[in-house]
């Protein structure tokens, strides 16, 4: 990684971790059970480095590394999504959780 | 022209991402917020299929396949009892996958390997290794393959400490010489036993701040990935998820009034803090379900306060068809939710959301507190340490300082229990001795459920 890489990367961190902070603290607790799912399954986003690991084809030892990863963050995406929504679907105001 | 769409795409995803957590700030928005979300997802998934850089197709689309089916099996059958489990075992699939690029990275040889870089491998590998093994053990403690009380020997946290500060030895040395792949692969090693050691000796009453801590580290060896593949997405959401978990694991904390130290190094509810609870004077009173039932029938506000024992009873169902009767007939019912109630942060939440009770009806320790001493009846089912009035009156409690639901304010108490015994930290409860209080021993959903029916006749 060049030095103008590392700075621009610390930029991209710092303001993504003062956003997280301003985001993440107006969750209700209400909610912390769908926001630790709905967290898990954006940073499964690591996904995208594990793709290319396991099609660059740098040897067997990294393409099967590769593979193992895209299957574990592929989990983790899909699952986390769909768990979340599951969640959310059960959360209901008061005259519509009545009427079920 | 290729590059820019990709990076399109990852900026794309990343704004999406952020709006999409902004959703989660309400129950109403919350579910368009995901969906947004979502679609950013596929689009850096598209992006990235279009990378210059792979050469072969084939595993790529047979771990997206595994991967999806295993998800989309886990996503509609896990019970929500059963998310706490879940969740431990997908932050070790996200750090393992963090984990697993970070070696192949290294593999591609320590001729790319410049300082900055290798920094930032070290940490990708030593953080997603850790968190593999923490939260696999986490898994196992929580899915009760492993016994939920705290593993500790004499010198524990020496011993933890001193290989840690072997660790990342290695890593610094590594830095400087990133040639050398046996101290590589010593490295990772160490780091896979110290996450089994760190998790150890943490007691399951202890599992929301852990559970929180690793998310935190599991999104922390995500943006670590990030520097290392100088992926802006990457960095942007392994932060996000990993200051998530750390605004969680502090809220916990206080919701415990314990540091995080305390928490990790203090082995809370093991035999030796038991014992400082001491012996309760009195006797507790037992009082009859029909009694129990007219009181509640003639309320005008009761306050239901779940703790664990509820969802170990799978009583949810049961609580909110009382809670419906005592509607019927013009009572007043909230639920008084304390943040550490479940084995994950808002675990309680969602497992009576699930039992259709409103969410408008569900209320946080500052909003139900100044609340109860207006409140007819509380119900305390399956909840002990977090209305421990000890917390509050005696400074030498092991739990001083914690905050609870104060219960014992309102006009009358019942407990449901299963029987005398005491909670999983081990402490007298003097609640049970008050003489606002009545026990009402058995099983949560049977007791419950012939409440309902009392209430009817009532």
């Amino acid at each position: 990684m060049t030095h103008e890489g590392l700075i621009s990367a610390l930029y991209v961190f710092a303001l993504a971790a003062f956003l997280g902070y301003q985001v993440i603290s107006r969750v209700p607790p209400l909610l912390h059970t769908p926001l630790m799912s709905a967290t898990n399954a954006i940073s499964g986003i690591s996904l995208v480095g594990s793709i290319v690991t396991a099609g660059a084809g740098h040897g067997t030892t990294s393409t099967i590394l590769g593979f193992v990863a895209v299957v574990c963050a592929s989990t983790n995406v899909v699952g986390g999504f769909v768990i979340t929504d599951r969640m959310l679907k059960m959360f209901k105001r008061k005259e519509i959780a009545k009427k079920e | 022209m290729q590059i820019y769409f990709i990076e399109l795409s990852y900026l794309l995803a990343s704004i999406l991402f952020i709006l999409g957590l902004k959703g989660l700030s309400h129950p109403e928005t919350a579910k368009r917020g995901m969906h947004l979300a979502e679609f950013g997802m596929l689009m850096a998934i598209i992006g990235t299929l279009m990378h210059h850089e792979i050469v072969t197709y084939t595993w790529i689309l047979a771990g997206l396949a595994i991967g999806s089916a295993v998800g989309l099996a886990m996503g509609f059958w896990v019970p929500m009892t059963a998310m706490p489990q879940r969740t431990a075992l997908s932050h070790a699939f996200g750090a393992a996958a963090a984990a697993l690029v970070g070696v192949a990275e290294y593999l591609k040889g320590p001729a790319h390997l410049d300082t900055v870089t290798m920094s930032a491998l070290g940490f990708e590998v030593m953080l997603g290794s850790l968190t593999t093994t923490g939260s696999l053990l986490a898994f196992a403690k929580l899915q009760g393959m492993v016994r939920g009380t705290p593993m500790t020997y004499k010198g524990q946290n020496v011993f933890n400490m001193f290989l840690l500060a072997v660790t990342i030895a290695i890593f610094i040395y590594l830095v400087i010489n990133p040639g050398s792949m046996t101290l590589f692969l010593v490295m990772a090693g160490l780091a896979f036993l110290f996450g089994l050691l760190l998790v150890m000796p943490i007691g399951s009453a202890d599992m929301p701040v852990v559970m929180s801590l690793l998310n935190s580290y599991a999104g922390l060896a995500s943006a670590a990935t990030g520097f290392v593949l100088d992926n802006k997405v990457l960095i942007i959401a392994g932060t996000l998820d990993g200051f998530s978990g750390f605004i969680l694991s502090i809220l916990m904390c206080r919701a415990m009034n314990r540091s995080i130290t305390n928490v990790l190094f203090g082995a809370f509810g093991s035999p030796a803090t038991a014992e400082a609870g001491g012996q309760q004077q009195g006797s507790m009173r037992e009082v009859g379900l029909e009694d129990i039932a007219t009181q509640l029938a003639y309320a005008n506000k009761v306050v239901f306060v779940p703790g664990y024992g509820l969802a170990t009873a799978q009583a949810q169902h049961a609580v909110r068809e009382l809670a419906d009767v005592l509607e019927k007939r013009g009572v007043t019912v909230k639920y008084g939710i304390h943040p550490v109630a479940g084995r994950m942060p808002g675990h309680m939440n969602v497992l009576l959301a699930e039992a259709n009770v409103p969410y408008s009806s569900l209320y946080e320790l500052e909003q139900i507190n100044p609340e109860f001493s207006t409140t007819d009846v509380s119900v305390v089912i399956g909840a002990n340490d977090v209305v421990n009035p000890d917390a509050r009156d005696n400074p030498s409690s092991p739990i001083a300082g914690m905050p609870i639901l104060e219960v014992d304010r309102s006009k009358s108490v019942v407990v449901l229990k299963r029987g005398q015994g005491k909670g999983f930290s081990g402490l007298e409860n003097p609640l049970f001795f008050k003489p606002v209080t009545g026990m009402l021993y058995g099983d949560a959903k049977d007791t419950l459920t012939r409440l309902v029916q009392a209430v009817q006749h009532a």
